[in-house]
């Protein structure tokens, strides 16, 4: 035996990463192939890197640096409401770009709520165009994201260690060093690489948010190179370069966080013994209420605004609905078949290019992705009738890195806790993979699909280049909405799919931890 | 005959030589000094860690490229032994059945095994609401099932009270003797080795030495294990 | 053609459905929406053609005219409808498109004589605003003023790439001061249209870029008479929107039919309360009541499909040095 025995084959997960590494190189290179000729880089390109370098940077800091606060207040305390409180704080992250920045700015902006109350006392209003309210605006998309992310690498650490923290009478300091911060030091650079990625594809918020042209990121460079140009070399270039950045910050982030896993306990319910001072009582609770003003206030935002508008939804935008809700679960199918086999073989410690390829797809330009399906398929195959099965197929790719950040720890801990075990009862292949490794996936499982189904609802994606008249998904039907002047109807479809994408993301992560309890 | 052919075993830096042979149905106790490597040599056994050289044979038949779970062996690891997920019943019948897709009289048989351990009761808890000890005794069920040749235990009781451990090794000789199989015990305690093994393996400065007679060995210590007893 | 591709599957083509003609035209998204003139324009031209119109969406009329350069001669589609002047030189310069050959009584403040693209509607860029505002009457005084405005991205949007010719066609050379009058005044530049007018109607800024009939909107679908749009003494950029038929397409009588119906009333008649523009024909009865209400601008402002093209990356350039200061 030339290798360590592993209980799970690598094929399958590296068949999974080939996939998606196709899909999203193999498309920009369609594009690329299509150019006739492509300006060089110039000074505004620069100018276009720098700022998105920026903001990318500000806006993971940022993002990340809080999450760790409210990550670690939500760990140790329970209350009524925590799990709705959480689910809750997931939702800007799936609303559509253009949703979300209506509410944000309903509660920032010029007008907003925080702007009226100033000027009630006289005071000037709020001033939210520009860097500070892109770093803004990302935060409130990322920050729940973040959270959760981090937040779990708190749950992971088993129930035995707070105990045994506990007996040896570790005060916060102590259980910050030995429990809190190597656990940090594995989760944080994979959150801040996902968060990063995530930013540095903005485009809508980012000029929105930024005040005008001097928010001009990459994503927009792409766009103008297709739509004001035409341009495809100069399109695929500038990809290139978005997805060369990603895989930067991602395998930078992966050699940092290598490590040990946190060791596995027996499904011990956690309960903690730290933090029972007033003073963390009342830090933490401060953290959790600034935090869930700031992400809870553009959310009644939103639902304000649609209520009246949900009572005039046509039938045309439940069909619409309808569709999403299907794509959505096609979609996580898709996620979790290239999910967990990656996840398993990155657990194994094969290859940290499986899970570089896996974060690639944030990076990804929809327009070059969407763009480069269409002159793949468009000489086989008719696009508009594979529109509903393409858009599932880059949103499961688009939610890949997320799903991957959630499933590798726990793949991580099952291989190292169970592989022996596993090998010597000849629980191998599929058998372990049903008897073992799904079983204790349960609860990641659960999360990555509800996030990937939440994540697909509520994203226009490449539909918007294929759609057909007779098939739209809510977010596009919002659009078409608002494009037609129906501001309060478009508010209302925007509820109901801040209510949809909630809804199949609370009943995901449920059925994963439902008797979880073992 | 369980034989361990010019073996160089490796584990990372760190590795361990075997030319050693061990009868049927014995039952040994591998002692050594803390870190010289007697997990190492249990694992490359059971098929965990690769040889560098040699070859590890069962009765004539060359164990070198044969899976873990292939092997005629079954283990018991430090920790770890039982899936939390899983019930008493299905812990044990993983030893019929990785699939754990049990005929009537499988399922039977699972049930005699539990019986056999004293847990009869116990078939549908879940582990994290057995002690210790009735934890072990799963283990041990599943073992009996698997009525494997070869049985290693890499300190399974060590957490376990004096008592409570001694208790266990009587079951598992008892439990050897039934099935006839070679037992192989790592163990740190010579008062262990003295209560079941009836021959010890010493494993000090990166050697596993062969076989001797437990009493011999442990009245008359060479050099390295003197030190390690004190 | 409701859920044809479904029908056809599941029942198998009926011996009719196999016998009719289908035309197909590339359209932008808004147009096939349920809210645009598509299904009635569907439903009209079917009445009459023995045919099956297909109309297909994609995106706004940049990224129709991107889908047409990526299709190529091997395109579906008979009829492209929804190309701008900023974009006609662009399509023109494919080869792609055919003579169309139609002629009408175009009720267009210009006159118009392109012989690949017919007009169906047209309509003023403006900004709009809240009838009780008092508000500045050109770029010079909006620029002096402390009006907040709101305005697309040139980059990414048709109306901000209007708001570019608007201002390079009423102001030349003079364009980059106008635009350094006007960037204190920008609250912020949105990806499209939709962002802007939303974050208008949310208290955002005091003043939109919009078109001078989206006043229209809100009087008669709303009942609404909160919003008017702004007259500029400068005058006001026009934008025409155009359809034209593909030299490769396996219809050219009916691509022509279905050109000559764009420019008659059936066609028209749908047009003012659906894409909110003016109808390139006048209908017999007229406008619908409310576009009385809109203003009608002193001067008429259009770069042609030429000058339009050649200024476009000079006007950028002007545009993003005074606004990303």
């Amino acid at each position: 035996m030339a290798r360590r025995a592993q209980p799970v084959s690598a094929l399958p997960g590296a068949g999974a990463a080939l996939l998606v590494a196709a899909l999203i190189l193999g498309t920009l290179a369609a594009v690329a192939l299509r150019a006739e000729s492509a300006r060089g880089f110039g000074a505004s390109d620069w100018a276009a890197l720098r700022f998105t370098l920026t903001q990318a940077l500000l806006s993971a800091g940022l993002s990340v640096g809080l999450a760790i606060g409210l990550a670690r207040a939500l760990a140790r305390r329970r209350f009524v409401g925590r799990s709705a409180l959480i689910a809750l704080l997931g939702a800007p992250f799936i609303l559509p770009v253009i949703v979300a920045i209506l509410g944000l700015l309903a509660v920032f902006g010029r007008a907003g709520w925080v702007s009226q109350i100033l000027m009630f006392f006289g005071l000037e209003p709020l001033q939210i165009y520009g860097l500070h309210g892109v770093a803004l605006a990302h935060v409130f998309f990322n920050l729940p994201l973040a959270t959760r992310l981090i937040l779990q690498g708190w749950q992971e650490i088993p129930a035995e260690r707070f105990r045994l923290a506990a007996q040896l009478g570790a005060g916060p300091r102590a259980m910050w060093q030995l429990l809190e911060a190597p656990m940090l030091k594995r989760v944080v650079p994979g959150a801040l690489a996902v968060v990063f990625a995530i930013c540095l594809s903005s485009f809508a918020v980012a000029l929105t948010l930024g005040g005008g042209p001097r928010a001009t990121t990459l994503e927009l460079a792409i766009y103008q190179a297709f739509r004001f140009d035409f341009d495809l070399g100069r399109a695929a270039l500038l990809s290139g370069l978005q997805l060369v950045l990603t895989g930067l910050a991602a395998f930078v982030a992966l050699r940092v966080s290598a490590g040990d896993g946190a060791g596995a306990g027996l499904d011990r319910v956690v309960r903690r013994w730290d933090g029972g001072t007033a003073l963390a009582r009342g830090l933490d609770g401060l953290w959790i209420t600034l935090a869930a003003l700031f992400l809870l206030l553009p959310l009644a935002a939103v639902v304000a605004a649609g209520i009246s508008g949900l009572l005039e939804l046509k039938a045309s935008v439940w069909m619409a609905a309808l569709t999403s809700v299907l794509v959505a679960l096609l979609s996580t199918v898709i996620l979790l078949l290239l999910a967990l086999p990656m996840a398993a073989v990155v657990a194994l410690g094969r290859s940290a290019l499986i899970e570089v390829a896996g974060i690639l797809g944030l990076a990804a330009s929809p327009l070059v992705i969407g763009t480069g399906l269409f002159i793949v398929i468009y000489p086989i195959a008719d696009p508009f009738a594979l529109a509903l099965p393409v858009t599932a197929l880059v949103n499961a790719v688009m939610a890949l890195p997320f799903a991957l950040r959630i499933l590798v720890p726990q793949a991580r801990e099952i291989l190292g806790r169970y592989g022996k075990l596993s090998m010597s009862l000849d629980l191998t292949g599929r058998a372990f993979v049903l008897r073992v490794f799904l079983p204790r996936m349960r609860a990641q499982i659960g999360f990555a699909a509800g996030l990937g189904a939440a994540l697909s609802m509520g994203d226009l994606g490449v539909i918007a280049l294929f759609a057909d008249p007779e098939v739209a998904t809510l977010p596009l039907q919002i659009y078409r909405l608002m494009g037609a002047y129906r501001m309060e109807a478009a508010a209302g479809a925007a509820l109901l799919l801040l209510v949809l994408s909630m809804g199949v993301f609370w009943i995901f992560d449920r059925g994963g931890r439902w008797h979880a309890e073992a | 005959m369980l034989k361990l052919e010019d073996c160089r075993i490796g584990n990372g830096a760190f590795s361990v030589t075997a030319d050693l042979q061990i009868a049927p149905g014995s039952k040994l106790a591998v002692i050594g000094p803390s870190g010289a490597g007697k997990t190492t040599l249990i694992e490359a056994i059971a098929g965990f860690l690769p040889l560098r050289q040699g070859r590890i044979l069962w009765q004539g038949q060359d164990l070198s490229d044969v899976a873990p779970g292939k092997r005629p062996v079954a283990m018991l690891f430090q920790d770890g032994n039982l899936f939390p997920h899983l019930t008493v019943a299905q812990n044990a019948g993983l030893g019929l059945r990785a699939n754990l897709r049990l005929t009537a009289a499988e399922k039977l048989r699972v049930q005699h095994a539990l019986e056999r351990v004293g847990l009869g009761d116990l078939a549908a808890r879940k582990p994290a609401a057995l002690s210790g000890g009735q934890q072990s005794r799963v283990a041990l069920a599943r073992v009996l099932l698997q009525a494997r040749d070869i049985l290693l235990l890499d300190e399974p009781f060590a957490a376990l009270g004096p008592a409570l451990k001694a208790e266990m090794l009587d079951l598992v000789a008892e439990l050897a003797a039934e099935t006839g199989a070679t037992v192989l015990m790592v163990s740190h305690d010579p008062q262990d080795a003295r209560r079941i093994a009836d021959q010890v393996v010493l494993v000090a400065e990166g050697k596993a030495h062969p076989p001797m007679a437990t009493a011999e060995l442990l009245d008359n210590p060479p050099p390295a294990l003197r030190d390690y007893l004190g | 053609m409701k859920y044809s591709v479904f029908a056809a599957a599941v029942l198998g083509a009926s011996a009719a459905y196999a016998e009719m003609p289908e035309l197909t035209v590339y359209t932008y998204d808004s147009f096939v929406s349920d809210w645009g003139p598509g299904p009635a324009v569907e439903a009209a031209f079917e009445a009459e053609c023995g045919c099956d119109l297909k109309l297909v969406g994609a995106g706004d009329g940049a990224a129709l005219l991107a889908r047409v350069k990526l299709e190529g001669a091997r395109s579906d589609a008979d009829v492209v409808l929804g190309l701008d002047t900023n974009l006609t030189a662009a399509a023109a310069a494919t080869g792609l498109f055919a003579e169309h050959g139609i002629s009408a009584d175009y009720s267009l403040p210009l006159a118009w004589e392109d012989a690949s693209f017919a007009p169906y509607d047209w309509g003023y860029f403006a900004f709009v605003h809240n009838a009780d505002a008092s508000v500045p009457t050109d770029f010079k005084a909006l620029g002096a003023s402390d009006m907040k405005i709101v305005i697309q991205d040139p980059r990414s949007s048709t109306p901000g790439l209007g708001l570019l010719m608007w201002v390079k066609a009423a102001y030349g050379d003079e364009a980059p001061a106008i635009w350094q009058g006007l960037a204190d005044n920008v609250v912020t530049v949105t990806k499209g249209w939709s962002e802007a007018y939303g974050l208008f109607l949310e208290g955002e800024a005091d003043m939109v870029l919009s078109y001078t009939t989206s006043p229209a909107y809100h009087l008669i679908a709303e009942e609404d008479g909160s919003k008017a749009a702004a007259a500029f003494d400068e005058g006001h950029y026009m934008q025409v929107e155009v359809a034209g038929i593909l030299a490769g397409s396996d219809q050219p009588e009916l691509a022509r039919d279905f050109m000559q119906f764009m420019v008659s009333d059936a066609f028209q008649s749908i047009i003012p309360t659906t894409n909110w523009m003016y109808p390139a024909v006048t209908p017999a009865e007229g406008l619908p009541t409310g576009f009385e209400t809109l203003i009608t601008p002193e001067k008429s402002l259009l770069l042609s499909a030429d000058e339009a093209a050649a200024l476009r990356d000079v006007a950028l350039g002007e545009w993003l040095d005074a606004l990303s200061q």
